[in-house]
């Protein structure tokens, strides 16, 4: 199969090259039509200065501006805050939510009744088959100020103070938010993967003289390693990109870009800005960057984790 | 260590793993337990490693009930069928397993896996991982993994059943001379009867969850109490038939439609007694086509085994299986005289299917 794939030299290998690309039209398709074009539009409305303001039908009265919003961007006083925002937003909730307590959620599940477990896993599961604007609305009930708040109503009937939950901890509360969210990704995934290891493996652990502890970590944390740093790999680009629940929660507030991160500045430069002015191109600026960075991360995660060892040749004379 | 097993039954929600097992065994005793596929005998093993905690019963190694031990407190050697062996980790790594664990000196680690290691023959092999290792070298892995604790107890899940034919051969020999050598009291599963024959000192028969009989190898062959253990046992299975035994002038006399064949007085007696229709059983290797055959048959198929030809001769409406040498040719079709050797017969009362020679 190897040779005929790299010397097509007969009719025969021919054909099989051509499945080989017909088997992958389909998801190339898809890459093409919702990735590159797209990536190569804002790159082009990066380039311009496109705007509500300057609009005209005549596409061709649109300005090429080189890279001036890119310069504009390097000296904007907010980026430098956006951007450190965004790296906190992403490394909290992945490290706490997305990973570790996905993770914990994942072998507690696994190690009580099967049944039990299922049903734990299925709660966790309603944040993210919520809509984001009831499941947002929900959070926002909850923790509103006196006299709306749920909470808050509580703290009344016991005579204790009132507080605006998510004004004074916006940061808690986005993270909180979104992990609930994130967390279930990380719980089917690891779920699945321990639920695949062979029970004669996992029996042969405990009668070799291991507790369960001992057994989580010298059997299934090793052999579960893929799973987890896909995982987290998956989920860092995914967090990267996400706003819509931080756009609901606090809308990048509470004062100026408190929790604004960059997905969301992009959207408010270039959809939905304050003074009613868009700015499409300084907007698409924010997204390219965005697109570099996730690219970037993309391929470091490929080198360090060495994920090509995943599709390692199969050993048919092992079979 | 001794075992004892008393009245054990472990089940699944409703499903009855395996019920109402009693079983004692003996210090460095060598036990199979045998029976088809879903009887319970995995049930058994890992309810005696600790991994499934028994629904009734006992369970006591010597003195001691385990009952509520965990498995790691049990001091047990494991050989799995599926070898379990550790895919991320070194053969080194996998046999020294149990004693990383127990928490052993890193130096002592080293001396007993390579020791451990030496006797099963793959020390050559200990910086290789599982995946890069034929199965019968995997099976020696796990092997020196399950030896390498010095265990009190050796237990075997049809350990030789993915290997094949001759590799099985050469570790059956194997196995049973390392266990004769240490000593440790080993309980070996397996569907296969040849290999319980062959390496037990006694064979728990099991069938639907139950025990059939708990017996020496040859006892079972030659005085099974009960007719699915005739049938189980022995290889190819024994005939059976229903006839009608009776008594005559001190005579006794087997007889079915085409068939009547003289019993001795040792043999006969019981079953002459027992009103109605019994069932006989008679092994392949205890019927001869012989000029002076009492029986006349027609063959219908021969199988040549190569040392021997498994013949199916029909007698009537009755169909038996019979060894016979290669050196007289024999066809489809051909007319036979059958001599029985009814010394060897067996006989089951029709509603227990308990021997009616043999009482338990
Ligand atoms: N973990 C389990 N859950 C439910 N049923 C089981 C489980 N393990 C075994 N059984 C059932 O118990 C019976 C005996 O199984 P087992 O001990 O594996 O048989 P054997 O090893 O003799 O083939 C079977 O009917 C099987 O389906
Ligand atoms: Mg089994």
């Amino acid at each position: 199969m190897r040779n005929t794939a790299t010397a097509p030299n007969s009719r025969g290998a021919w054909r099989s090259v051509l499945g080989a690309y017909g088997f992958m039209a389909p998801a190339g398709a898809l890459v093409i039509v919702f990735f590159l074009i797209p990536v190569a539009i804002i790159l082009y409305l990066s380039l311009t200065n496109l705007a509500s303001s300057n609009f005209t039908s005549n596409l061709a009265a649109m300005e090429f501006v080189g890279l001036k919003n890119y310069r504009t961007l390097l000296n904007d006083q907010f980026a430098r805050k956006i951007f450190f925002n965004t790296i906190f937003y992403v490394l909290f909730t992945l490290s706490i939510f997305n990973v570790t307590l996905a993770l914990i959620v994942s072998l507690l599940t696994t190690h009580i009744d099967r049944g039990a477990g299922f049903l734990f896993r299925a709660l966790w599961i309603l944040p993210r088959i919520t809509s984001p604007v009831v499941y947002i609305l929900i959070w926002k009930r909850m923790m509103a100020e006196a006299p709306f708040g749920i909470l808050n109503q509580f703290n009344t009937w016991l005579n204790q103070p009132t507080y605006n939950y998510i004004a004074t901890n916006p940061w808690v509360f986005v993270v909180v938010v979104n992990g609930f969210i994130g967390l279930s990704f990380g719980m089917i995934i690891f779920t699945s993967a321990i639920e695949s290891i062979p029970k004669d493996l996992l029996n042969a652990s405990l009668v070799d003289g291991s507790s369960k502890l001992q057994r989580i970590r010298y059997v299934i944390l090793p052999l579960i390693r893929w799973p987890l740093l896909f995982v987290f790999t998956y989920q860092t680009l995914s967090l990267l990109t996400s706003f819509v629940e931080i756009q609901l929660l606090t809308d990048g507030g509470p004062g100026l870009y408190r929790t604004e991160v960059w997905s969301l500045t992009a959207y408010h430069r270039a959809l939905s800005n304050y003074f009613g002015n868009a700015q499409w191109g300084y907007g698409s600026a924010f997204a390219v960057l965005l697109v570099l960075i996730g690219v970037v991360l993309a391929v470091i995660y490929m080198r360090v984790f060495r994920f090509d060892e995943l599709v390692a040749e199969p050993r048919v004379e092992n079979l | 260590m001794k075992v004892f097993i008393d009245q054990l039954t472990k089940k699944f929600g409703d499903v009855i793993g395996v019920e109402d097992l009693t079983l004692h065994i003996d210090d460095g005793e060598f036990v199979a337990f045998l029976g088809p596929s879903g009887c319970g005998k995995t049930t058994t093993l890992l309810t005696l490693a600790g991994i499934y905690k028994p629904t009734e019963g006992e369970i006591r190694f010597d003195e001691r009930v385990v009952n509520r031990v965990p498995p790691k407190d049990r001091n047990i050697g494991m050989v799995f069928q599926s070898y379990a062996l550790y895919p991320h980790m070194t053969v080194f790594q996998n046999i020294a397993y149990p004693l990383k664990l127990k928490k052993v000196a890193k130096a002592v680690q080293h001396e007993r896996v390579e020791q451990v290691a030496t006797t099963m023959g793959i020390g050559n092999l200990l910086d290789r991982r599982p995946g890069q290792l034929s199965g019968g070298q995997q099976q020696r892995v796990a092997l020196g993994r399950a030896l390498v604790k010095e265990p009190d107890i050796l237990l075997f899940d049809e350990p030789l059943s993915n290997l094949d034919a001759r590799l099985r051969l050469t570790m059956r020999g194997e196995i049973k001379h390392l266990q004769k050598d240490l000593g440790i009291t080993s309980i070996y599963v397996t569907h296969d009867q040849v290999e319980a024959m062959t390496m037990a000192d006694r064979i728990a028969v099991m069938n639907g969850g139950h025990l059939q009989a708990f017996d020496a190898p040859d006892e079972l062959y030659s005085r099974p109490k009960t007719q699915f253990v005739a049938g189980f046992v022995g290889n190819p299975p024994m005939n059976f038939l229903s006839v009608e035994v009776s008594q005559a002038e001190g005579r006794y006399v087997a007889q079915a439609a085409g068939l009547r064949l003289e019993i001795g007085r040792e043999r006969g007696e019981r079953p002459a007694s027992h009103a109605g229709a019994v069932v006989m059983g008679i092994r392949p290797e205890d019927i001869q086509i012989s000029e002076d055959g009492t029986v006349a048959g027609e063959i219908y198929i021969v199988e040549p085994l190569g040392r021997e030809d498994l013949i199916d001769v029909r007698v009537g409406r009755h169909s038996f299986l019979l060894l016979a040498s290669t050196e007289t040719q024999h066809h489809a079709g051909e007319r036979v005289k059958l001599s029985f050797d009814m010394e060897k017969a067996q006989f089951f009362d029709p509603q227990t299917e308990k021997s009616l020679l043999w009482r338990q």
